[in-house]
């Protein structure tokens, strides 16, 4: 059972990273449900996203004690991090986010996504670097499973993504 | 089984009536059912069918009122404001006994509102859809996959009774994605269409689709019949889902994606000792007041949770005719109920035991 809250600035990839989650999940036969926080703007803004990964079919969509959260950037920190459960789990892009979480009874993952993503090129990758941080941090799903998922995301039209794609996610899953 | 597919509550119910042989979508866009039309928009075209964006509502609606009158399977969607501009078209379509499915993707409100999932529209998609003596069926699918069958249904039923019907659905359900299998749900009988305004190269008098009858004698003859009809659907046609009534104290009443909240909080309560079950309406007109009669002799009291101020609590107390105590929990606004705080409810209604 995994209540994963992804949070960031609209245009960050938030709700692409939550989708690949769930899209995982589903292959392996999880429950599975993705609920956008939407608004009306496209770019900008907050933007959040519930994705709940279990065994059972799934109650509520809407993520409001999750076992996971990533947070993309400050405001969404300070407004989630209260939220999480005991011994859950934090993973903050610490490029954008200049603060430690307040809590000492979570797990507290930093990892600088956006300065990786535009060191290596790829700069509107951080959502996927994050991912594969959060693989290797919590072992959601088997690595290379969710490597050959990832890969497969991209647009039949645009193989060149799932490449691209595939680097982010090698880039988060060696930070450290 | 097919194949899953992986798509949001809004995808699905387009998706679902380009299956059940739906031709026509007539809309305009709204927040948060847009995915819907947009859909529609793509898909239509290269499947025979025909995707239209009105000027407003009300052409939308007016629109389906004369695809309808030709026995096409036609399709409308809005959300909660859009749904009032339509109401008129609504009543004409009642009045002049045809077919269609109308999609109310509910957003908070009364006027503008809030662009977030409410279920304030209960009173609205089941009282009064429009002015006059009449009704719409209304279905309220809780999950992607139940869209899936219930659109189908919906279509069916429609074309069975000859009126229009509801699929009433919510912000949350209609932007949320989740595995979803178009299995082909079994096929229902359609009676012949013989009323249809259509091409017959003058081989028959000629059909009028029509709601306007000066003669008070033949209007009341015409809603009579029209009642007799709804009086069927009731004995016929109920739907509902029960989990763990069967010994439970307090019943959760509750419909659409808050029912999954409302599940969730009974199966804790369940954890701490409390017998709570949950009585899930799946057509809200439709309403099935037998079943909750039957569950009034059995349980202590019931617990009406809603998107909402209190509306269906009042269809819950004429269902038992207040054999037991109703009460109501609700979050209005574009708010949603977190399982914790039902399950709260649940504590304080259940006499705080356990």
């Amino acid at each position: 059972m995994s209540a994963i809250l992804l949070a960031g600035f609209g245009g960050q990839g938030i709700l692409f990273a939550g989708k690949q989650l769930v899209l995982a999940g589903m292959k392996i036969g999880k429950e599975i449900s993705w609920l956008p926080s939407y608004g009306p703007e496209m770019r900008g803004g907050t933007c959040n996203c519930s994705v709940n990964i279990d065994d059972e079919p799934i109650g509520s969509p809407l993520v409001t004690a999750p076992d996971i959260l990533i947070a993309m950037n400050k405001p969404s920190l300070l407004k989630f991090e209260g939220k999480v459960v005991k011994d859950g789990v934090i993973i903050i892009d610490s490029s954008l986010v200049d603060v430690k979480t307040s809590r000492d009874d979570v797990n507290a993952y930093y990892i600088p996504a956006t300065q990786l993503a535009n060191d290596a090129g790829i700069s509107k990758l951080a959502n996927v670097i994050v991912l594969g941080y959060l693989i290797k941090k919590t072992g959601l799903y088997d690595a290379d499973y969710f490597m050959e998922c990832i890969k497969a995301s991209a647009p039949k039209a645009k193989p060149e993504l799932g490449e691209l794609n595939a680097k982010a996610l090698q880039i988060g899953y060696d930070y450290e | 089984m097919g194949e899953k597919l992986l798509m949001k509550g809004n995808e699905a119910i387009a998706e679902a009536a380009i299956r059940s042989g739906c031709k026509l979508f007539f809309g305009y866009p709204i927040t948060p059912q847009t995915e819907l039309a947009e859909y529609m928009a793509k898909q239509m075209p290269k499947r025979g069918g025909l995707s239209l964006q009105a000027e407003s509502e009300v052409a939308a609606i007016n629109m389906v009122l004369g695809a309808a009158s030709t026995g096409a399977r036609v399709i409308t969607s809005s959300s909660s404001p859009g749904i009032s501009l339509k109401s008129e078209g609504i009543s004409y379509i009642i009045g002049s006994d045809l077919p269609c499915v109308i999609v109310n993707v509910q957003r908070g409100g009364p006027g503008l509102g809030g662009i977030q999932p409410a279920q304030s529209d209960y009173n609205q998609a089941t009282k009064a859809l429009g002015h006059g003596d009449g009704h719409a069926i209304v279905l309220a699918p809780n999950s992607v996959q139940e869209i899936a069958t219930l659109v189908g249904e919906a279509f069916d039923l429609a074309d069975i009774y000859r009126m229009p019907c509801m699929i009433l659905a919510d912000g949350a359900l209609g932007q949320m994605m989740e595995p979803v299998d178009f299995e082909a749900k079994p096929a229902r009988e359609i009676p012949e269409k013989d009323w249809a305004c259509c091409g017959h190269g003058g081989k028959r008098v000629h059909n009028i689709v029509n709601s306007l009858y000066i003669e008070p004698e033949k209007l009341e003859e015409i809603v009579n019949e029209r009642f007799e009809r709804y009086r069927k659907l009731e004995e016929n046609e109920v739907k509902y889902e029960e989990y763990l009534t069967e010994d439970a104290d307090i019943i959760l009443v509750s419909y659409g994606i808050t029912a999954r909240i409302a599940k969730t909080a009974v199966r804790n309560a369940r954890k701490m000792g409390i017998k709570a079950g949950l009585f899930r309406p799946i057509t809200l007109y439709p309403f099935p007041k037998k079943q909750l009669m039957a569950l009034a002799e059995k349980t202590n009291c019931f617990l009406s949770v809603e998107m909402n101020m209190g509306q269906m609590v009042n269809d819950v107390k004429l269902a038992i005719e207040c054999k037991k105590p109703v009460y109501h929990y609700g979050r209005t606004g574009g708010m949603i109920p977190s399982p914790e705080e039902i399950l709260q409810k649940i504590q304080e209604y259940s006499g705080g035991n356990a």
